[in-house]
């Protein structure tokens, strides 16, 4: 294709994307690295139907004058990163200081919001990958070798965890799992402990929300796999079996290695979409016990106070943990890719 | 903290079965409204209360004069985006203590002065809001939080109708000791914002206060808040082990169900608990309300008093000012007050109070503070929201959660330009 006829094959897509993408991040990044404006306060009687009372208030037009001087606020560098609500570089430092063991240590950064959603985020994100992978495999092999007529209504059985809204799927989960709920009173039968709540304790509400994830992304998982051994050669299957190859082998041999690279693309996908994990955390009610990067940036923005250069800062940590776990995998097949 | 004899004098006459006391005559204008083209919209919480006095107002619309609405739970989340733009999305915010502040703090919402002298000058006093000389807000109605009880499982138990929480937990003590119900409490302990307003709640009732005397500076590092956390947490013991997953929809259901004996619950929420939909057998004529209970040994109720109001957008059309003045305050009348009286504890001078309002009118009348309506009280309300979670799981003790929250409250205030 000439370079002509390239360039403007992608311009629209290019164009759309600088728009839509490119520039509200770099937006983001601006409004990241500065803070609001100093608030004049005063101090006056306000009244209403439960008496009067002196109450501090912001100026509005002390305020607004400094506004219009700056309108994008006071320029703080990376202050907003380091400070307490994100890398807490001084708390952090201060826990390794003031430790008594490492495990002390590790209690003091578990303790602050940005480390815990951290952990969270980087937990859900590896375990749920590889059980996605998994099963998303193991599926696409067992519908595979259903009879044909049966094969259209298992694969759109097994795609209706993903066609749910997520919030809705999460929902719907967690009446399930309240402990008047068919899941959380069948727990407690089998364990034979009428105080078992999954809501309750941290590592179970984990457990769920991983659960879950699992449940939500697998049928993607199926769906690519499934798609991919419909182009699996016959002919080298059937020198396989010629060979005698068992059907393990033929599977491990011949099906794997074939498929490997659709195995980095789901890999891939999956891994950008649970390090954004966000919905099941809101639809289980499981602020208490489970919060992501996402949360941190939705509670940013949805109170009354909101706290753009906070959430931007959030949100471009987020990106560079998004490209540092896309990395290996990236590499990986630019190296593929060259020796190839 | 000091309030004028106003609420006293109110509160005697609520206490005397009276409605929200103010002398003044109701005749508020009709709807009428003097342009002839203008576009009324309005955006606001949904709760029952809210749904009549927008839907009375929605009456006003003429041909020329268009009307909109959009109620909805997210209200709080997209009000400043809303009347940021300019013009504004919405000409009419009804708002809260609380989140009339976020709105003053950018000048979104304007003084009503003008348009009360001249549409609605017999306006009661006792319904504007007013921050120095500007009336921001017209009030229609109170709310509090306050004890809900089932009569018949402490009659069973042996127990009084607790009047501090000291005797709550006593009371529930009694009621599961007695095999009466597993888990006698239940509350609106869902962590984030319902948690901090316990928190507040109870903090009140101690008598503490949240920030230094006249500035933003946090003052949490107070025997009163961690004497309030630990109220809370014995509280907790008493609670389904779900309670940090307990809204008011959930709790109010749990107590409906007649899985709970005692709550302290909303007011806005006792109409609905009173109806017979989702209430198991035997609930709703066993139910009670009281006064929100005192702790510590003080004499205020621990809770808050807010008030429902509207308020007008600055980024609109002095014609949509006036029609949405109009129509909203029309609506703000008796007959709409006492053909909805379940719905809320109305603020409306002929207003006559049902059963329903008895615990807001107890509270109110028990002296309880307002919620206080400081620019920077959001940032404090979301970081004890999520900062108390680990005190009341056990794994932390109160003073790190209170420092906690003090560090994270610090970390926004300086961001958002208060500190």
């Amino acid at each position: 294709m000439p370079h002509r006829t390239f360039w403007l094959f992608i311009a629209p897509s290019g164009i759309a994307m600088l728009l839509f993408i490119a520039l509200p991040i770099v937006s983001v990044i601006v409004q990241s690295l500065h803070i609001e404006n100093e608030k004049v306060l005063i101090v006056s009687e306000s009244c209403g139907p439960f008496g009067c009372k002196e109450t501090t208030r912001v100026d509005e037009e002390a305020s607004a004058a400094l506004n219009a001087e700056r309108p994008l606020g006071r320029f703080n560098g990376i202050g907003t990163y380091t400070n307490r609500n994100h890398l807490a570089f001084e708390e952090v430092s201060a826990a390794w200081s003031g430790r008594s063991s490492f495990a002390d240590f590790v209690d003091g950064v578990m303790n602050l919001p940005f480390y815990k959603a951290l952990v969270f985020t980087l937990t859900y994100t590896f375990v749920s990958t590889p059980f996605v992978l998994a099963l998303g495999f193991t599926l696409a092999l067992a519908v595979n070798s259903l009879h044909r007529w049966l094969k259209g209504v298992v694969i759109f059985a097994t795609l209706l965890p993903f066609i749910i809204t997520p919030l809705i799927g999460s929902l719907v989960l967690f009446w399930m799992i309240d402990a008047d709920g068919i899941i959380g009173k069948t727990l407690q039968f089998i364990f034979d402990n009428p105080e078992l709540s999954l809501k309750a304790s941290p590592a179970l509400t984990w457990i769920t929300i991983i659960t879950y994830g699992i449940w939500h992304s697998t049928p993607f998982a199926f769906i690519v796999f499934y798609a991919g051994l419909q182009t699996v050669p016959g002919e080298t299957l059937e020198s396989a079996m010629i060979d005698g190859a068992s059907r393990w082998e033929r599977t491990r041999y011949v099906v794997i290695p074939y498929l490997a690279p659709l195995v980095v693309f789901v890999c891939l996908i999956h891994l950008m979409d649970a390090f954004r994990v966000f919905e099941p955390i809101v639809g289980f009610n499981a602020s208490a016990n489970a919060t992501s990067l996402s949360w941190i940036i939705y509670n940013d923005l949805s109170q009354e106070v909101q706290l753009f250069g906070s959430a931007g800062a959030t949100s471009v940590l987020t990106i560079i943990g998004v490209m540092i776990l896309l990395a290996p995998v990236v590499w990986l097949t630019w190296r593929d890719y060259r020796s190839a | 903290m000091k309030f004028n004899q106003t609420l006293v004098a109110s509160a005697i006459a609520l206490s005397a079965g009276g409605a929200f006391a103010l002398a003044s005559s109701n005749a508020i204008a009709d709807c009428a409204i003097s342009v002839d083209t203008a576009e009324i919209s309005v955006l606001g919480n949904e709760f029952p209360a809210i749904q009549a006095i927008v839907g009375a107002a929605e009456g006003c619309s003429t041909d020329g004069v268009t009307f909109a609405s959009n109620l909805t739970k997210e209200h709080r989340e997209i009000q400043v985006a809303a009347l940021t733009a300019d013009p504004s999305e919405y000409t009419v915010a009804v708002v809260a203590n609380s989140t009339l502040v976020t709105l003053m703090n950018d000048g979104l919402v304007r003084p009503l002065n003008a348009l009360i002298d001249e549409h609605a000058p017999d306006l009661p006093d006792n319904l504007k809001i007013t921050v120095g000389d500007d009336v921001m807000a017209i009030a229609f109605m109170a709310n509090a939080q306050h004890l809900m009880y089932r009569q018949d499982i402490l009659e069973q138990a042996g127990v009084e109708v607790p009047t501090s929480y000291e005797e709550v937990l006593a009371a529930a003590a009694a009621i599961k000791e007695a095999g009466l119900i597993e888990y006698p409490l239940t509350g609106t302990y869902k962590s984030g914002w319902n948690l901090a307003e316990e928190f507040v709640n109870m903090l009140m009732g101690f008598g503490g206060d949240m920030f230094m005397d006249g500035s933003a500076e946090p003052n949490l590092d107070s025997d009163e808040a961690k004497a309030a956390l630990a109220m809370m947490k014995s509280l907790t013991e008493f609670m389904n082990p779900d309670f940090l997953t307990f809204d008011s929809t959930i709790a109010a259901a749990e107590f409906e169900q007649g899985k709970a004996a005692m709550m302290n619950m909303w007011g806005s929420r006792a109409g609905s608990v009173l109806d017979d939909e989702g209430a198991a057998e035997g609930v709703v004529e066993n139910i009670g309300f009281a006064s929100a209970p005192t702790v510590g040994g003080g004499d205020v109720p621990a809770s808050t008093l807010w008030w429902d109001g509207f308020t007008i957008a600055t980024n609109t059309s002095d014609e949509n000012a006036v029609a949405s003045f109009q129509a909203m305050v029309s609506s703000v009348s008796d007959e709409v007050a006492n053909a909805n009286a379940d719905a809320a504890v109305w603020l409306m001078a002929g207003y006559e109070p049902t059963q329903a309002a008895e615990g807001v009118l107890a509270t109110a009348s028990a002296g309880a503070q307002p919620y206080p309506m400081l620019p920077y009280i959001g940032l404090m309300h979301t970081a004890l929201g999520n900062e108390l979670v680990e005190f009341l799981q056990g794994s932390e003790s109160a003073e790190q959660a209170l420092a906690d929250t003090e560090a994270a409250y610090r970390a926004a205030a300086e961001e958002a330009g208060f500190l």
